[in-house]
């Protein structure tokens, strides 16, 4: 096991490593040059060059790819153009926000998908089937921010069940030492607080969790019914074993490994899909950091946070593949 | 259900009814083709496609007013906007600019259109190109481009065409190819694999004991026959360059006049304007939606056409 990790680990640095310069290449290729992004189109060349002397982009390139990487591998972001602070900071303040959002997101399209999905392939096509389909397709063609508009038009405006945006209203005196501001509460026993974080997380969460919910359904469908027909599950009917037993132990817990990779891949689309979601719920997460950063073009936050949803999404993949050995004794032997 | 017959024996006479296939070489594509007439899912997609298309080429002469006018400008206030039918000559009303909404949704049909074809255009071509080299020569070749492929692959998608679309600046063709390059991966990986899968068959072996060149082998053989799942999913890109489209012009990359007819950058104006407007978040999001369905259910239905087990039954 413990090898497989490092086998994996090993594997990443060159990927990681050829990322950082990309990234490193990119930002000393945008339109005039670096100093320009960091001060702005209008500056003078004098301006200019005491910022090159400064961040060291006179220096050659080979010089400045090092002292970059060292910096980076001390955790060193670098500083945010728009907010002055350091990049690192920047995202612990907002990260907890989106990891919220995720959650309750990934708890949605599980809970959901994977009953479903049992559901639809125990009764391959009737009703419940043929609505998980167009279900399913409904969550894969239809936009997460588009989804996000009807959510909030329909649940907040017209029929006024939930808030429209923000994390918390603002009118609770909540204590905030996390920053999950749900746990926040719950720690604090500010139970309204709680509440109504929780309650600000439903609609981002719900819009956010249709589209892995979606694929999550289809996967869960398609392994469901290929394992059911399977020849083991035939030899336990024939020992005559609880039809229960089979279903959890034999066809079930088969037919999870590849809903399991598909959960994890789920990742990149959710962080994708937060930053288009936070954007109409007006959340404060990194969605909306990174939102800013765009446009502002703060290239250290956006070479920080591409560098570092890089790092996060490896080590998802590594929980991952972990994970499949819990799930199915056989991966361990290999 | 089946739309192959069993190979006709001896030399029969070649056959004049095209339903009916002697199972000879060309009747991959053909027999695809049959069993999609056959799915009511690809027919289904393949009339939202084509209308799709219709109003994107007829845009000029389907829309009553021009993308980027704003024929309406005195008839709106911040606080009304004329809904679907209020005033005579805009038949789906106007929007906070004063464009037609009818108008705007045609304009950003042809818009989506351009987008999603030549990015998918550009995605495809770099995928192939590093796939054909990865697949066709193995060896260090294939180790060096799969590992780039696999930094692309280590930023999600989505975001890896923003991160590119914020470097090219503000211009719909920084769109194009932000979404172009962040699907080169997918189809670098598809082809290369279902290249290496051909490798060993015994065609393959045949040609190398010709004594065909690598380059002929690679371009005349294991090419055309790697093809199949590579345009099935450039049918189903076709639906995600849509969708990513529109997304990036959410989220306001692109460039372009604030009133430009462009679906995705209509949602962004749209969401001031929710709770007096709603028409103007949802027409242009169900564009998206049913459009990016088209594509879906075509594309599947493709795959379940090409799929050999299925083909087989």
């Amino acid at each position: 096991m413990l090898r497989v990790i490092g086998k994996r680990i090993a594997l990443l640095i060159p990927t990681l490593f050829g990322l950082s310069v990309l990234l490193f290449l990119w930002v000393r290729s945008l339109p005039g040059g670096p100093a320009t992004a960091l001060l702005g189109e209008k500056a003078t060349p004098e301006a200019v060059a005491r910022v090159n002397e400064l961040y060291g982009f006179d220096r050659p390139l080979l010089t400045q790819y090092f002292t970059y990487m060292g910096k980076l591998l001390q955790g060193d972001f670098g500083v945010s153009i728009n907010t002055g602070r350091p990049v690192l900071e920047e995202f612990a303040t907002r990260f907890p926000a989106t990891i919220e959002l995720t959650i309750v997101a990934l708890i949605f399209a599980i809970g959901v998908g994977v009953p479903l999905g049992y559901a639809a392939a125990r009764h391959y096509g009737r009703f419940v089937d043929h609505s998980s389909v167009v279900l399913s397709l409904i969550g894969i063609t239809v936009p997460v921010f588009f989804l996000a508009f009807i959510f909030k038009y329909l649940f907040a405006i017209q029929w006024s069940l939930l808030p429209p945006d923000g994390r918390q209203n603002p009118r609770i005196n909540a204590t905030h030492f996390t920053d999950f501001y749900v746990l926040d509460g719950l720690l604090t026993g500010e139970w309204d607080a709680a509440w109504d974080a929780f309650l600000h997380l439903i609609l981002p969460g719900l819009a956010l969790g249709t589209i892995p919910l979606a694929i999550i359904v289809r996967i869960t469908r398609a392994s469901v019914l290929e394992t059911q027909n399977a020849d083991y599950v035939r030899t336990a009917r024939a020992k005559g074993l609880m039809e229960r037993t089979i279903r959890s132990r034999f066809i079930l817990r088969n037919a999870m490994l590849p809903v399991v990779t598909t959960i994890g891949l789920q990742l990149g689309l959710l962080i994708s899909g937060a930053v288009l979601t936070e954007t109409v719920f007006a959340f404060n997460g990194i969605g909306r950091f990174l939102r800013d950063a765009i446009f502002g073009l703060d290239y250290p936050v956006l070479q920080g946070f591409i560098i570092f949803i890089a790092i996060l999404y490896a080590i998802i993949n590594l929980l991952v593949d972990i994970s499949y050995s819990i799930i199915d004794p056989r991966v361990r032997v290999q | 259900m089946s739309a192959i017959l069993p190979p006709a024996t001896g030399g029969s006479a070649a056959p004049t009814d095209p339903a009916i296939d002697t199972g000879g070489g060309t009747g991959l594509w053909k027999d695809a083709f049959l069993r999609l007439r056959r799915n009511p899912q690809a027919i289904v997609g393949a009339i939202i496609i084509g209308l799709f298309l219709l109003v994107a080429i007829l845009a000029p002469v389907l829309a009553p007013f021009g993308g980027n006018e704003l024929p309406g400008r005195t008839e709106i206030t911040p606080t009304t906007i004329p809904g679907p039918g209020e005033i005579g000559g805009y038949p789906l009303g106007l929007d906070r600019f004063g464009g037609d909404l009818l108008s705007k949704l045609i304009w950003g049909a042809q818009a989506s259109l351009l987008i999603g074809v030549v990015s998918t255009a550009l995605g495809l071509a770099g995928g192939m190109l590093l796939g054909v080299l990865a697949g066709g020569f193995g060896g260090w070749v294939d180790s060096v481009i799969m590992r780039f492929v696999d930094i692309l692959l280590s930023v999600p998608n989505l975001l890896l065409a923003v991160s590119i679309a914020a470097i090219l600046g503000q211009s719909p063709y920084a769109i194009m190819i932000a979404i172009g390059v962040s699907q080169i991966p997918i189809f670098a990986r598809l082809l290369r694999s279902s290249m290496l899968s051909q490798r060993g068959s015994d065609y393959i072996l045949a040609a190398q004991t010709l004594g065909l060149s690598r380059g002929t082998i690679t371009m005349s053989h294991l090419l055309p026959n790697s093809m199949g799942p590579v345009i099935v999913q450039a049918t189903l890109t076709l639906a995600t360059a849509v969708i990513d489209a529109a997304a990036l012009s959410f989220l306001g990359l692109g460039g372009g006049l604030p009133q430009a007819a462009e679906w995705g950058r209509m949602l962004t104006y749209a969401q001031v304007e929710l709770s007096i407007a709603p028409q103007l978040a949802f027409l242009p999001g169900a564009c998206i939606a049913i459009t990016a369905l088209g594509f879906t259910l075509l594309g599947e239905s493709l795959r379940e056409a090409l799929d050999p087990k299925t083909r087989q039954k």
